[in-house]
């Protein structure tokens, strides 16, 4: 089995209002080093071992995971060992 | 003329959508489920509000690959008149047929109230019956509305006359370039997020969203003249 972790942010240059929402409660918290939050999403997916593995992921993340009009996404793909 | 309103799991403003077709302009209509894929019995398809899906993931993006949108697409080729309400304007968006993308609000808040539109183009098949720049007042009531494309899309919306409907006097949610409503390049895909269908009768407070429906049959009326 292989492990999928797939990281989805707004593309730099979309103003992000959770983003912003959220370095105005670490401002207010007195975290004044933050400098910038971004919030994105964060999916695993448990998939069987094929062929153009990579492929596919890409292709699930271009078509349904993000939105590329205003998503960035990118991907780690690990092998998982059953215990 | 027969119109169609695409039922997805979680849609919540297709009776109201329905109800605006049979009961306000007196037409045929029918609630189609998202698992239909031949639509082709209809001379139009409506695509209405709420949360397909549960919004989950992205508003839209899962109902994009609802059998049903096959059809849709296939309607949309055809040059058939294509609406997309709020949710409905997600999924338009999310397929592809509608340029941008939506964010959650500026503020982060759901809104549900009435807002004034500026009526940009009139000259479409939904737009017909209102005057040149009319100002409007239809309801709001979403939480992602908040538009967004690059300058690119922007530029090209403006110059082709696609944006439809703009927020007037204030911006509710942030979208880019006040935008409330756009069209495609071939004028038969209207997406908005502004709720036209609640705004049909007096009893619902506004009465401005009738001729939104207005145009559309007037419209396929008089293309429709030599061959019905």
């Amino acid at each position: 089995m292989y492990k999928v972790k797939v990281y989805v942010t707004l593309k730099a240059g979309v103003l992000d209002p959770q983003g912003k929402a959220v370095k105005g409660a670490l401002h207010s918290m007195d975290y004044k080093e933050v400098q910038d939050v971004t919030i994105g999403k964060y999916m695993e997916l448990m998939m069987e071992k094929t062929e153009n593995m990579e492929e596919k992921v890409e292709e699930m993340c271009h078509r349904l995971l993000a939105n590329p009009v205003i998503e960035d996404y990118r991907y780690e793909i690990e092998e998982v060992v059953p215990q | 003329m027969k119109y169609a309103v695409i039922v997805f799991p979680g849609s919540n403003c297709d009776v109201d959508m329905y109800h605006a077709i049979k009961d306000a302009l007196g037409e045929e209509v029918e609630y189609v489920s998202h698992t239909e894929k031949d639509l082709s019995e209809y001379d139009a398809i409506l695509l209405p509000g709420g949360f397909s899906y549960g919004d989950y993931l992205r508003s839209g993006a899962i109902a994009r690959f609802a059998n049903a949108m096959s059809g849709v697409m296939k309607a949309a080729e055809e040059g058939k008149p294509v609406l997309g309400v709020c949710n409905g304007f997600q999924v338009l968006l999310e397929s592809g047929l509608l340029p941008g993308a939506m964010k959650r609000n500026r503020d982060l808040k759901f809104i549900c109230r009435p807002v004034n539109l500026k009526v940009e183009n009139h000259e479409t098949m939904f737009t017909s019956e209102y005057e040149k720049g009319e100002v409007i007042t239809i309801p709001i009531a979403h939480g992602e509305g908040n538009y967004e494309c690059n300058d690119k899309t922007l530029k090209e919306l403006e110059e082709n006359n696609q944006i439809v409907f703009r927020y007037h006097g204030e911006n509710p949610n942030g979208s880019r370039g006040d935008v409330a409503g756009i069209i495609n390049e071939r004028g038969n895909v209207l997406g908005m997020m502004p709720h036209p269908e609640r705004a049909v009768d007096e009893i619902l407070g506004h009465t401005d969203g009738l001729k939104l429906f207005q145009s559309i049959l007037k419209n396929w009326r008089e293309s429709h003249v030599c061959t019905s």
